[in-house]
């Protein structure tokens, strides 16, 4: 019988009542008495020499409190970027000068010239509209191997190219490597497109700067998955704020999916200005500045090989990706196609040896960064297209090939620097095959067929690493930030709980899944338990949420600080039952003497805490409030296969996915209500992925997709009924709670399964075309079709 | 969007007046404009709605037998009454989201004519009348390209008057982004021959298919449009398909409007 409360029950998202209802904090609802608002005047060329900036006009229209522009902004800090790679010669990265407000130069469509403060946002508007730009257009670079030709236009004049780095991974194995590939049985080539994809969290990006003058207190308030982070990089490296008189907090927030977590210019301008201005400054992005100031996801192109022998093992792997920052280094983004890209590429297989190469290429775009998966989707997408590839080359079937050549003896260390600590591909791949009825297929196609319409099956297997750690290691591989977690466990007198975790929700459903985790612990009812996050002035400096992370690494110091609060209460708990401390035990939500029946509630033990009458004060502090910060020891892998199912018309190339199947092993699982849902949504975005979203970018660097009207973003009516399980569970070997991490699973191992399902649907009607493009519109698979 | 005056007449003759202030600009369900004033795309200096003007609600049958359908009146409410013209009225209920259809109005779109829209579709498919405050204009002659049409400056569609055909159909492909149609074709069957009108595809708009329209007319199939073609050349190309497509998907939604009408 499924539990009712805590760890393993599906409480209900408390949270979800407020959000629902109307109820929810969010950035934009937060109003500063007299606060000015900020109108950003972006570039709507690609890349230019910025002339001057002529305000003169503007300075004195109505409601205009003070315009800013590049050159307000000389003495101020570059916007900086968190992750330094080194390259395949030991040298670090081209890193560029990152302005709050651009000088000299535009570098691409949406980079904000000039910052209208008025006492309306209308008004702000107004006065931008006044504002007369003297721009020299230059050539723009869109295409990465164009970008990296010699004599190409440089988005960079003190940069030597626009290579930002040329990493190879590991370099030492390239050699050995290579002459794999010359004795190699059978090679299978694969080159594609990983699609650049705009984020659209459903709550755009807001930031309100405030100032105290009495103070000298600063507070932003900004849609933050870390506020932590964001107080370090802007405090420290923009403004010179020290982090004592720099508050930041993100309130409710309403989806991130990567794109909030990265420090962006207008929270440093709301904050600079406000001081200036002296007076509380907001900026509330519209739908169409996200569009062009949010950073980007994926945007990969990569040519993939894998080496086979005669019995169809697979002897090595060898790839080459491009990989696009955009025009600027956002705040992780050197570290995606790097360190969670190339450290995935053994996947679920054994392959003895694999080497990548990833060039990172400045263009004339968007900045690109994290997005749900970050870096994994992209190796999860190679890999398994090829492998799906090679078995078709090969005339295997490509369930078989992939189960030949799984890993099956954990731990398991991959020629990519990683070990994995467990996982069962085989008990998840067996989940899929009884969920997807493969069996019943064949009847399914012959219906499609009766219609006019194709039907294809596609699989792919997955792994990902997730709680990015430990912190020792990223800062040998580049990270400028730890990676541990932070919690605070305050216990009130009357054994309510208020938990001060480091990590933020914006959606994962953190308020009610730690609410379970601490219960649980103690004995006591969920509703005992407040969460708190997302404030740097009453949550200890944490790093936030991403990489699947929170419950991993920040539920881990949460379980750690609720044990020195029950390590403690026990002792206060024995001296009040006077026994001997080893004999006291703590089990729904009482102390108990071994083998008595003497006993003592919690929340008599806490209140003895705050009134230390009955004490030992010569031994112990009174109160009951504990700290733990955890810094894990290695990443979880949390794995999986999933199946899909479309059909295909193929009189216009419209395909619908019919079925999905995801078979998920995330280890232990605290709500699982929240993990089929975090699984629903990242199915979502994968499939939108895999079919629908397109960000596209002109020769001339304009963004053609920068609005609903032609960025296709996956609806219910697109999406199937998923059927998800998560039954099959290694637990992790290396956190107390034994979890691994569920939030990106879904956006990493849907695109293949789908776009294998396609290709199936294709080879069935008479069409092997190799590979096709995500996404794979209508219009793509009539051309590849009729090609 | 920029500030300006909003007039909100209850007859058609008051909106007229209205309309003849400077820069005045008529709104009926405002599901294009609106967006637009937000995008500061444009910048009229009064904005005469036409919503409160109850002689432009509504659908009725007139004496010749038409389907008479108000200018303000919502694609919803065709959806629900215009229950003597299913096609019309399935037309109707596919237009956009709720939001759109409980907004929009028929003489909003048809006043617009997006090069996109269903409406344009069903009026020319249908060979219907355009009613303006001072004419009626035959739909032949009134869609005139890529958001342009015969109407005059302050002349507003006051009603649309659909002759009702033997057997109709709307088939669509939707633009997976905007939901507009990439193309859609409406095939309506009368005793006097067969119309087949075609929105989403073409450079200059709407436009009629006469070559598809003879062969109907003589063998009301699909199977007739066989071999029949129409050429990429002046047809939209962007990000969700190029111009031959379009041509392409003109001739599969033409049989399955066909299909589907028969």
């Amino acid at each position: 019988m499924p539990k009712d409360h805590g760890i393993g029950a599906s409480s209900k998202r408390r949270e979800d009542v407020r959000f629902l209802t109307g109820e929810g904090n969010y950035t934009d609802d937060i109003n500063v008495n007299g606060q000015a608002y900020v109108y950003f005047l972006r570039s709507d060329i690609a890349h230019g020499t910025l002339n001057s900036v002529d305000t003169s006009a503007a300075d004195g229209m109505e409601g205009v409190v003070k315009i800013f522009t590049g050159a307000d902004f000389e003495a101020v800090g570059s916007v900086p970027c968190g992750w330094q790679v080194t390259d395949k010669h030991g040298e670090v990265m081209q890193e560029p000068r990152h302005p709050v407000l651009a000088h000299g130069k535009v570098r691409h469509v949406g980079e904000p010239i000039a910052a209208v403060v008025a006492e309306t946002l209308e008004q702000a508007r107004d006065a931008a509209e006044a504002i007369v730009l003297d721009i020299t257009h230059l050539p723009a670079v869109v295409d990465m191997k164009e970008a990296v030709k010699e004599g190409a236009p440089k988005v960079h004049d003190d940069l030597t190219s626009n290579l930002c780095y040329d990493w190879g991974f590991v370099e030492e194995n390239k050699a050995a490597v290579d002459a794999a590939f010359e004795e190699a049985h059978h090679v299978t080539t694969l080159e594609l497109v990983n699609n650049r994809l705009v984020a659209n969290p459903m709550e755009p990006r807001v930031a309100v700067g405030d100032f105290a003058r009495g103070t000298g207190d600063h507070t932003l308030y900004t849609t933050s998955q870390n506020p932590h982070v964001i107080r370090l990089l802007m405090g420290a490296f923009v403004l010179g704020i020290p982090e004592h008189k720099l508050r930041v907090v993100a309130p409710d927030v309403g989806g991130g999916f990567g794109t909030k977590i990265f420090h962006y210019q207008e929270e440093a301008f709301v904050t600079y200005a406000a001081k200036v201005c002296n007076r509380a400054v907001k900026w509330t992005s519209s739908r169409s500045e996200a569009f062009m100031s949010d950073a980007h996801g994926r945007d990969h192109v990569t040519k993939i090989q894998l080496a086979l022998d005669k019995d169809n093992n697979f002897t090595a792997l060898r790839t080459d990706t491009y990989a696009n920052m955009g025009a600027y280094l956002s705040t992780f983004a050197p570290s995606v196609p790097t360190w969670l890209h190339g450290t995935l590429m053994a996947g679920n297989y054994k392959t003895p040896l694999i080497y990548v190469n990833v060039k990172a290429v400045f263009t004339n775009t968007v900045p690109v960064d994290a997005y749900r998966g970050a870096g994994r989707p992209e190796a999860t997408y190679q890999l398994e297209r090829l492998v799906d590839k090679a078995a078709h080359e090969l005339k295997v079937d490509p369930i078989k090939l992939r189960r030949q050549n799984f890993i099956m003896e954990f731990p398991y260390a991959t020629p990519v620097a990683v070990e994995y600590d467990t996982g069962d591909y085989v008990a998840t791949m067996d989940k899929l095959e009884e969920m997807a009825d493969i069996a019943g297929f064949k009847k399914r196609r012959e219906d499609s067929e009766a219609k006019g319409k194709l039907r294809g099956f596609g699989v792919n297997c997955y792994i990902e690493a997730c709680g990015i750690a430990p912190s020792n290691l990223v800062g040998q591989l580049g990270a400028r930030a730890g990676l541990f977690e932070s919690c605070t466990v305050r216990v009130n007198a009357t054994g309510g709980l208020v938990v001060m975790t480091g990590s933020h929700s914006h959606g994962q459903g953190h308020e009610t899944s730690f609410a379970q985790v601490v219960a649980d612990m103690i004995g006591i009812p969920e509703d005992m338990v407040e969460i708190v996050h997302g404030d740097t002035a009453n949550t200890p400096m944490g790093m936030g949420t991403y990489g699947s992370r929170s419950l991993a690494v920040g539920g881990s110091a949460m379980v750690k600080a609720t044990e020195k609060i029950i390590a403690k209460a026990t002792k206060i708990a024995s001296h009040l039952l006077e026994a001997s401390e080893g004999d006291v035990e703590l089990k729904d939500g009482a102390f108990t003497v071994a083998g008595t029946d003497k006993s003592v509630a919690w929340g008599d033990v806490t209140l003895a805490a705050y009134v230390p009458h009955n004490y030992p004060l010569e031994e112990i502090e009174p109160g009951l409030e504990e700290t733990a910060f955890y810094d894990p020891s290695n990443f979880t892998y949390p794995s999986g296969a999933y199946a899909c199912e479309v059909e295909l018309d193929p009189e216009t190339g419209q395909v619908t996915v019919e079925r999905f199947s995801a078979a998920d092993d995330f280890g232990n699982i605290v709500n699982p209500m929240i993990v089929t849902g975090q699984v629903h949504g990242g199915l979502a975005q994968g499939i939108g992925q895999a079919l629908l979203e397109n960000c596209a970018y002109d020769s001339d660097g304009q963004l053609l997709s920068a609005s609903y009207m032609d960025y296709a973003m996956p609806r219910a009516s697109d999406l199937p009924f998923y059927d998800v399980d998560h039954s099959c569970q290694t637990p992790c070997t290396h956190n107390p709670l034994g979890v691994k991490g569920c939030g990106e699973a879904g956006a990493i191992g849907s695109p293949p399964a789908v776009v294998n399902a396609v290709l199936d649907a294709m080879r069935s009607g008479g069409k092997d075309v190799g590979h096709i493009d995500m996404p794979v519109s209508p219009h793509r698979v009539w051309e590849a079709m009729n090609s | 969007m920029y500030n300006f005056d909003v007039e909100m007449p209850t007859s058609i003759a008051d909106a007229v007046k209205a309309l003849g202030r400077e820069e005045a600009q008529p709104m009926s369900g405002g599901q294009t404009l609106i967006p637009t004033l937000k995008a500061r795309l444009a910048a009229p200096s009064v904005l005469v709605s036409l919503h409160s003007i109850p002689e432009m609600k509504g659908v009725c049958k007139n004496d010749a037998g038409d389907i008479c359908i108000g200018g303000a009146t919502t694609h919803a409410t065709v959806a629900a009454e215009a229950v003597d013209y299913p096609a019309l009225a399935s037309l109707a209920a596919r237009i956009g989201d709720p939001a759109v259809r409980n907004r929009g109005t028929i003489g909003g779109s048809v006043a617009n004519n997006d090069p996109s829209a269903c409406y344009p579709a069903g009026v020319l498919g249908s060979g219907a009348t355009i009613v303006t405050n001072n004419r009626e204009i035959a739909a032949d002659d009134y869609f005139l390209g890529m958001f342009e049409t015969a109407l005059e400056e302050g002349e507003i569609v006051t009603e649309v008057k659909f002759p009702i055909p033997e057997v109709a159909h709307y088939e669509k492909h939707l633009q997976p982004a905007s939901r507009f149609p990439l193309v859609a074709v409406f095939v309506a069957k009368f005793a006097d021959g067969v119309r087949v009108a075609i929105t989403g595809a073409s450079e200059n708009g709407v436009f009629r298919w006469t070559e598809a329209e003879n062969a109907l007319s003589g063998n009301f199939s699909a199977s007739a449009l066989d071999g029949l073609s129409l050429s990429g050349d002046k047809m939209i190309s962007d990000l969700h398909g190029s111009g031959k497509y379009r041509a392409h998907l003109c001739g599969v939604m033409a049989k399955r409007a066909v299909a589907a009408a028969s």
